[in-house]
């Protein structure tokens, strides 16, 4: 097990340079950083779409009516304690720790839906007031930004399942280690979306 | 050339390193994020409600602020640093930051030039 692990770890020797290819480790972690700069690319678009029509609210409410801060601060200490106990979860992982492990996960996946519930409760709450989607192109743009963090928030949570399960079945082997590296990544990823949402969408909402 | 010589040349993002290291430093990292992260989001919050800087300045100092949270995270939560080993990330970093910059600048100028060369009424009025 431990020389075919190793052998699937490092590849072929002489492949890629004297060196050899890196470890496999290496470029699944890079291949998955290459795909969240390309999300990042497509939240960038969402952002600009946003802040060109922040203000185009056709004599409807704007973001000073509609946004709780309250709420929003609420959603970011989930959000940030979540990126925090994920990363304890990590640690877990590489040292092997089934236990603290699971812990960090479940915590984390806890604190992943209060957001989400918040989130949603915010969404509900707009429609209900007559503030949906359809109302202006600034809420147009702010339900797509909003909600395709949103979006990646829940395919998050379900990835976070997902790894506990795997973890329970399979053990901490080398391929699920490179997945728990993906979702930690993933999920550090969307704080920092969230940063920039939570500046540009709300505050600048509210107080500009 | 040994496999503990290759590591030292490359890392993924988010690589924890906790064989090498003891499990106190793994977490002093991110109880150090938590804690420039919890500081920098704390001041966005209470910066507009306070007095304590120059009101046109707010737009400006909550775009900083959001900055050094974002680079605070990549450092310590997705382990993307300035090393030898980090280049290939931070190359990555860097182009996409290049496309999210021309991305969201260049729509602000470009529909901020057209509003502001639409005469008559103010704007776009959607």
């Amino acid at each position: 097990m431990s020389a075919v692990a190793h052998a699937s770890a490092y590849g072929a020797p002489g492949m890629a340079s004297h060196l050899g290819p890196p470890p496999k480790r290496i470029v699944t972690g890079y291949g998955f950083w290459i795909f969240l700069l390309s999300d990042f690319v497509m939240f960038s678009a969402f952002f600009a779409a946003y802040a060109v029509l922040a203000k185009a609210t056709d004599g409807g409410p704007g973001g000073r009516e509609l946004f709780d801060l309250r709420s929003v601060a609420a959603e970011t200490a989930a959000l940030l304690a979540s990126s925090f106990t994920c990363g304890l979860g990590s640690i877990a992982a590489s040292r092997k720790q089934a236990m603290a492990f699971y812990i960090a996960m479940l915590v984390t996946g806890a604190l992943g839906a209060i957001f989400l519930g918040l989130e949603i409760k915010e969404f509900v709450g707009l429609v209900a007031q007559g503030a949906g989607p359809t109302r202006s192109a600034f809420l147009s743009g702010f339900f797509t930004l909003v909600g395709c963090h949103g979006l990646h928030v829940s395919l998050g949570l379900l990835w976070l399942l997902t790894m506990i399960a795997q973890v329970m079945a399979k053990g901490f082997r080398a391929d699920i280690l490179r997945r728990i590296l993906c979702f930690s990544l993933f999920w550090h990823a969307l704080d920092i979306i969230w940063v920039g949402i939570f500046t540009v969408v709300y505050l600048y909402g509210v107080y500009l | 050339m040994s496999d503990s010589h290759r590591l030292e040349l490359e890392t993924a993002p988010g690589d924890e390193h906790a064989e090498a290291e003891d499990l106190g430093e793994g977490i002093t990292g991110y109880v150090v994020g938590l804690g420039l992260a919890v500081l920098l989001t704390v001041v966005a919050f209470a910066l507009p409600s306070l007095d304590l800087v120059w009101a046109p300045s707010i737009p400006v100092a909550l775009g900083v602020l959001a900055i050094a949270q974002m680079g605070v995270h990549l450092v310590f939560f997705l382990h993307v640093t300035t090393g030898p080993d980090n280049t290939n990330n931070v190359l990555a970093l860097a182009f996409g930051l290049i496309i999210v910059f021309l991305v969201i600048g260049g729509s602000l100028w470009i529909m901020h030039a057209m509003n502001a060369n639409m005469t008559g009424h103010g704007g776009m009025g959607m």
